[in-house]
């Protein structure tokens, strides 16, 4: 046996793929939809702290500013686990699933807050002047004048936190979300062989290939004329 | 002409930045369709006081009436007055991600509520009116400096403005476009709009203004017919600015 036949036979052995093939597909769907709820919430959440920052509250923005500090500073993990194990003592016990994706919301939301508002604060006071000046209110400005030029500036920052983020549901492993590394392991520890690992690979790249190409498309889709 | 109340009525005005009396009582009075021309040297207040006047800086002293309206009265509706009160600024402040026709109608729209079909209509007419017919489709990147002004002057004309404020409009222009701004500024001035300019275009202020303000230091020094301002002076202080920018 050469090396190559040792490598397929540990890692692209196609019988023990096929068999758990269902479990990975299964754990695919799964991290798709938390994805999907992490993102979704994260990033509401995230712009509407930014807006509610401009505001320019300063009690307000000092529990924002907190709040973004918090949840950059913790390793999503850590919170994962807090939520999941620490909750129950406060009377509430989060799934796995709820844990993870509360999380790792909480986490994308205070990046995003800052990618939002840095894109906020990009956009030159004379476009508030000047929308300001035709008689257009605080929010009609933020809505037409404001917000669809910061949003540009924003969304390369948050393509990339969002595919970070993406990738933190494979920490819900641990507390028992049985999304696509969780079920990599588990088929791993019943087949004695590492293969449905390559799977779980197979399936983040599936998974994540297209929302990096998304995020290239929107970029050039929002760009304009200078 | 002269009985006709004052669409722009100054009394007291005063501004400060922190410890910086940037505005020190400022009285001033603008006539309906008189064309007033603010000059002085840097810092002397000139923009402060432009903006004072639709409250983008919030005055620290004093009354400014506006076609009748107290505009720092509490209950008074700050955006109902801007609308009024067009402004052109000298960085333009056009938005780069619409068109020149979105940068006319956003408030008509949003503002006014016109449905769209009237928005664009009237905000077609305004960019007509500025020699931009052919630039409705066209984004702010696209168009030269002088062009993206007369675009800025068309969205601040298309609300129908009892007066228009215009801070230093061709100061950030070549100088080969100041002229297509200075002419739409001069048919406005035949059209009848009231206009209070700050500007170094001296030129144009001897050929255009009705009356000429001098500021120094927060103040106005002397106020009079550009004959009498520029030809004789009666302050040391203009007499020194009118000489250096006649000899520059």
């Amino acid at each position: 046996m050469n090396a190559w036949d040792r490598f397929a036979a540990t890692f692209l052995d196609t019988d023990v793929m096929a068999r758990y093939l269902p479990d990975i597909a299964a754990g695919f769907a799964t991290t798709v939809w938390l994805a999907l709820l992490v993102v979704l919430a994260g990033l509401a959440l995230g712009l509407a702290l930014a807006l509610l920052r401009s505001l320019r509250f300063r009690p307000l923005s000092a529990l924002i500013v907190l709040h973004v500090d918090l949840f950059r500073a913790l390793p999503p993990l850590v919170v994962i686990v807090l939520l999941y194990f620490a909750m129950p003592n406060a009377g509430w016990s989060p799934s796995g699933f709820v844990a993870t994706w509360l999380a790792l919301t909480l986490v994308l939301s205070a990046f995003a807050e800052e990618i939002f508002w840095g894109g906020i604060l990009s956009v030159p006071k004379g476009q508030w002047e000047a929308a300001r000046s035709t008689g257009l209110g605080f929010l009609a400005t933020l809505t037409w004048v404001v917000l669809p030029q910061a949003i540009r500036v924003t969304i390369p920052p948050l393509t990339n936190r969002t595919i970070a983020i993406t990738k933190g549901t494979a920490l819900g492993s641990v507390v028992a979300v049985s999304e696509i590394l969780a079920s990599a392991q588990t088929a791993v520890s019943f087949s004695f062989n590492p293969s449905p690992l390559t799977l779980g690979a197979a399936a983040y790249v599936v998974l994540f290939f297209p929302v990096v190409l998304f995020g290239r498309w929107v970029e050039t889709r929002f760009a304009w004329k200078r | 002409m002269q009985r006709e109340p004052p669409v722009l009525s100054i009394r007291g005005l005063r501004k400060s930045f922190g410890a910086t009396e940037v505005l020190r009582g400022i009285d001033l009075d603008v006539r309906p369709r008189e064309l007033v021309f603010v000059i002085g040297p840097s810092g002397s207040g000139k923009s402060t006081l432009l903006r004072c006047c639709n409250r983008l800086e919030e005055p620290s002293d004093g009354s400014i009436l506006f076609d009748g309206t107290d505009i720092r009265a509490p209950g008074t509706d700050i955006n109902a007055v801007r609308r009024r009160i067009g402004m052109v600024f000298q960085s333009f402040n056009l938005y780069p991600h619409m068109t020149a026709l979105g940068n006319v109608t956003l408030a008509l729209r949003q503002v006014l509520k016109k449905p769209r079909r009237e928005a664009d209509e009237i905000a077609a007419a305004a960019l007509a009116r500025v020699g931009l017919a052919d630039k409705q489709g066209a984004y702010p990147g696209e168009l030269s400096g002088g062009q993206q002004q007369r675009v800025a002057i068309a969205r601040a004309l298309a609300l129908e403005p009892k007066a228009v404020l215009f801070d230093e409009p061709t100061s950030a222009l070549d100088p080969e476009l100041v002229g297509s701004v200075l002419q739409v500024m001069r048919d406005l001035r035949e059209a009848g709009m009231t206009m209070v300019v700050v500007s170094h275009e001296m030129g144009f202020a001897r050929a255009a203004a009705d009356r000429v303000v001098f500021m120094d230091q927060g103040e106005i020094v002397e106020e009079g017919p550009p004959a009498a301002i520029f030809g004789a002076p009666q302050h040391a202080r203009t007499r020194a600015f009118v000489d250096q920018i006649v000899r520059h």
